[in-house]
């Protein structure tokens, strides 16, 4: 009885987002403020139904309810508690359902916390969610509905997938979906000011934390992932280029580019169509990355159940999401006017050429994962598109941006004079070089690359230096910074600051470990020692240890340097008792300047096993760059200026006549 | 007019995209028809892996069903097939033999002794001009071989515990059975 209500609940849901859709815009159109108020509580009632299907199919997995189908397929008795939650959205039908409950919290905190939003555009907005949320929630019931029942009723289920029993993986889809489904609200600003005409500097600004938020949640469910597939995958490796880790890092590198332009949209008016059309773009990705994940197009290590169904109906909800959005942008945009002017020399250009690199980019990855498709829909053959390809664009397009992303913060708005941009960035440019060369010496490391990234990393860090004593010349002490971080601005200043720091350590991480890990396969009898890179590994031999739903062969490897121990490991190679798929948990011990990580091979007769080590520098500072990197995003999305139109008015009353009335209307 | 153009560039830029994904979903990635299904398998000779003073040819599959699984070290689907192999080597109820496609010779050594060797024995296909004899588009590919050397089965993609189930024992049984 109970999965029913769920499927009731899922129904209800569906009405409500019909509601949602239609009544509040019809009403914006012919002045009912009826209609147009009706807005938030039917987005709250939304919220509520869908928040009761997903406790109920929670609940029919935390029972052990196998006669639903998706809880006999996927969960188990003697699954521990946590992954019989997690095992909700740990396949298709269950993570569609988180999608959409994710979708409708979005909505939720913009209905609650968008309170200087006037009441037609949060109509307009939370009426094109509503849409978004109709296609989804449409999907679900028609193609994949988690509530389906099975009879007879299996005795036992057939669990969890064992590669997704672990805690990262566990948190990592949430944390994806917060971002993806997160972009809603920007393409939802976006449609509605296209709808209504006005796309100002007050868009910009609504649309800003909202985007941030949901970038900042794809950096950590990217950086999550990627974390996993290093301590999991058994091999080292922090990122595949997969189609499906693409299908997220592609609307990341055009909400990356959207954060900026919108910086611009908001400051100088510029760029406005350009932002709308990037705010389309994110999300259309972001659906782009669904179906390709999805439908069964392209081959991945993360396969989805796909099914040709599935696949047509998302890919004719793309067409109306996304054809539709971009119609009505080519009926608008002749309409938009033109921003301010700039030089060619400004901050503008710099940052409209950070939008052209990351845009490159993103299209760059989306040529390299539809590649294998364009060739077999042609008939060419089939391929596949690998590493070196990725790698290759990534090293010529990142500098560059690296390069730009230290000026920029510099440079003035509108214009600024070549020589005295020169001169400010020169003592920058004379650090970084320097530290460079050094790095690259032969007595050093001996690496151009390293030298390279050492020399991109020592730029961005000297300019954000530099910009930070400017800023903080006349707000002398730490009563100066604590006042400037607290006041308007401050915080997307130093949010800005953070995430470019964060960019810094990233490649640093990734160019260090990239060149000078060292690992070593070897054979290894118990009690033998092997050196690596100054240390020294002592294999103690491997036993048997039962887990709670898993046998594990349980590895003990101690490190020492010098006559000092370092680490226990116990990489273990883990069988899973219902799926009977043997797992990989490889043995880490992480240090701020290397991880030194042991996973276990294969058995080789009389106690001997094959051993795989590593020595690896700097890799956390992969994922250190990415915490950074988000927090320079919360950070900005917290300034006040975002929340805080009643001390804005008051500052607009001391400005000039004409320029109180055009902030008023931004706030 | 151009102005109006020109703001329906994305669209049907994206247009163009759906057309192309609409045609993706009625091909299979997995699934390419073989023309060499049912004919002989392409003559080879070249040198195993572990031992490159001796030679492994289509002559060493005569006389029992084998399981012919190219492969490479740089292949992500290979790491995630390699347990399934494993597993199926284990069984003993077909020969495994590997194809190391356009790979390094020390490398491959050392992922057998990493991850452990189902296979008898591994040709050692550097260039990759075996692999274009046989079709093989990518990796990783599993091709079914019956005794008297003619290509009954090919899989393209990895192979999984549900594949090799389903489909790869019950042909293997009924190629045993059939010259038995």
């Amino acid at each position: 009885m109970i999965p029913e209500l769920g499927q009731y609940a899922l129904i209800l849901a569906l009405c409500m987002a019909i509601i949602q859709a239609i009544v509040p815009l019809v009403g914006t159109f012919n002045r009912t403020p009826g209609w147009v108020a009706l807005a938030r509580p039917v987005a709250w009632g939304q919220f509520f139904f869908l928040l009761i299907a997903f406790a109920v199919l929670t609940h029919a997995f935390l029972v052990n309810d196998f006669s639903v189908l998706y809880v006999a397929q996927h969960g188990n008795t003697q699954l521990p508690v946590m992954y019989k939650i997690s095992a909700v959205w740990g396949a298709h039908e269950g993570s569609l359902l988180l999608w959409v409950l994710i979708l409708g919290a979005w909505t939720l905190a913009v209905s609650l916390l968008a309170r200087n939003l006037p009441a037609e555009v949060m109509a307009r907005v939370l009426s094109v969610m509503g849409m978004i949320s109709i296609g989804f929630l449409l999907f679900l019931l028609l193609t994949s509905n988690p509530f389906a029942r099975v009879f007879p009723v299996p005795a036992e289920g057939g669990d969890l997938n064992p590669l997704l029993q672990d805690f990262g993986l566990a948190i990592h889809p949430p944390m994806l979906y917060m971002g993806y489904v997160g972009l809603s609200v920007a393409f939802a600003f976006a449609i509605a000011a296209l709808i209504s005409g006005k796309l100002d500097a007050a868009w910009a600004r609504w649309s800003r934390p909202w985007t941030l938020v949901a970038w900042v949640f794809l950096t950590i469910g990217i950086a999550l992932g990627s974390w996993w597939a290093y301590y999991e995958l058994g091999w080292g490796g922090w990122w595949f280029w997969d189609p499906v880790e693409n299908a997220s890092f592609m609307p990341w590198l055009a909400a990356t580019a959207l954060i900026h332009s919108l910086a611009v949209t908001e400051k100088r008016g510029a760029f406005k169509r350009w932002t709308v059309l990037l705010a389309l773009t994110c999300f259309s990705l972001s659906l782009l990355g669904t179906f390709l994940v999805r439908s069964g197009v392209l081959t991945s290590v993360h396969a989805f159940a796909s099914d040709p169904a599935r696949g047509m109906f998302i890919l004719l909800f793309l067409l109306v999401v996304i054809g539709g959005s971009l119609l009505l942008y080519a009926v608008r945009a002749p309409h938009i006017p033109r921003g301010g002017g700039f030089g060619a020399l400004s901050r503008e250009s710099l940052l409209l050429g950070n939008n052209v690199l990351l845009i490159v980019t993103t299209a760059l990855v989306l040529l390299g994962t539809l590649a294998p498709l364009v060739y077999d829909a042609f008939g060419w053959g089939k391929i596949s598109v690998g590493f070196p390809w990725f790698n290759t664009m990534f090293v010529t397009f990142m500098p560059l941006l690296i390069i730009l992303m230290g000026a920029g913060p510099l440079t003035r708005w509108k214009h600024n004079d070549p020589a005295a941009l020169a001169k400010r960035l020169k003592i920058a440019l004379l650090i970084s070089i320097t530290a460079g060369v050094i790095i690259a010496l032969p007595f050093s490391t001996g690496s151009v690359s390293a030298g390279i990234a050492v020399a991109l990393s020592t730029w961005l860090a000297s300019t954000l230096v530099s910009g930070l004593r400017q800023r903080l010349k006349n707000k002398p002490g730490i009563g100066g910074f604590i006042n400037d971080l607290s006041g308007r601005g401050g915080r997307s200043y130093y949010g800005m600051w953070l995430a470019h720091i964060g960019i810094a350590v990233f490649v640093i991480g990734v160019t260090f470990v990239t060149q000078f890990d060292v690992e070593k396969d070897a054979r290894m009898t118990p009690g033998q020692s092997i050196e690596l890179s100054g240390y020294r590994f002592r294999f103690e031999g491997v036993n048997n240890v039962p887990g709670p739903n898993y046998r594990s062969q349980f590895g003990t490897v101690r490190v020492f340097k010098g006559d000092e121990e370092v680490a226990l490991l116990n990489p273990e190679k883990r069988t899973y008792l219902v799926q009977t798929k043997p797992m990989t948990e490889a043995g880490i011990n992480a240090g701020f300047m290397r991880d030194i990580y042991v996973s276990l091979g294969e058995p080789l007769g009389g106690g001997d096993w094959s051993l795989r080590l590593y020595y690896k520098p700097f890799v956390r500072w992969i994922w250190l760059g990415c915490i950074f990197i988000a927090a320079g995003g919360l950070l900005a999305a917290s300034d006040p200026r975002y929340r805080n139109p009643l001390r804005h008015r008051r500052e607009a009353a001391v400005t000039p006549a004409g320029a109180a009335s055009a902030i008023r209307s931004n706030a | 007019m151009p102005r109006f153009v020109r703001y329906l560039t994305p669209l049907v830029a994206f247009l163009a995209l759906a057309g192309l994904l609409f045609k993706g979903l009625s091909l299979d990635p997995r699934k390419v028809p073989s023309p060499l299904i049912d004919k002989p398998a392409p003559a080879f000779s070249l040198t195993r892996l572990k031992e490159p003073e001796v030679v492994l040819s289509n002559a060493d599959f005569k006389g029992k069903v084998t399981l012919f699984n190219v492969w490479a070290t740089w292949c992500v689907a290979c790491r995630s097939e390699h347990p399934v192999l494993m597993q199926l080597a284990r069984t003993g109820k077909v020969a495994i033999y590997g194809l190391n496609y356009k790979d390094e010779r020390e490398a491959a050594k050392q992922w057998l002794v990493r991850f452990g060797d189902p296979y008898v024995a591994n040709a050692f296909d550097a260039d990759g001009r075996v692999g274009i004899d046989w079709g093989v588009y990518g990796t990783p590919e599993t091709f079914i071989v019956d005794q008297q050397g003619v290509i009954r089965h090919k899989h393209i993609g990895p192979l999984t515990q549900e594949i090799v189930r389903d489909e790869i024992l019950p042909l293997v049984q009924q190629l045993e059975a059939t010259s038995g």
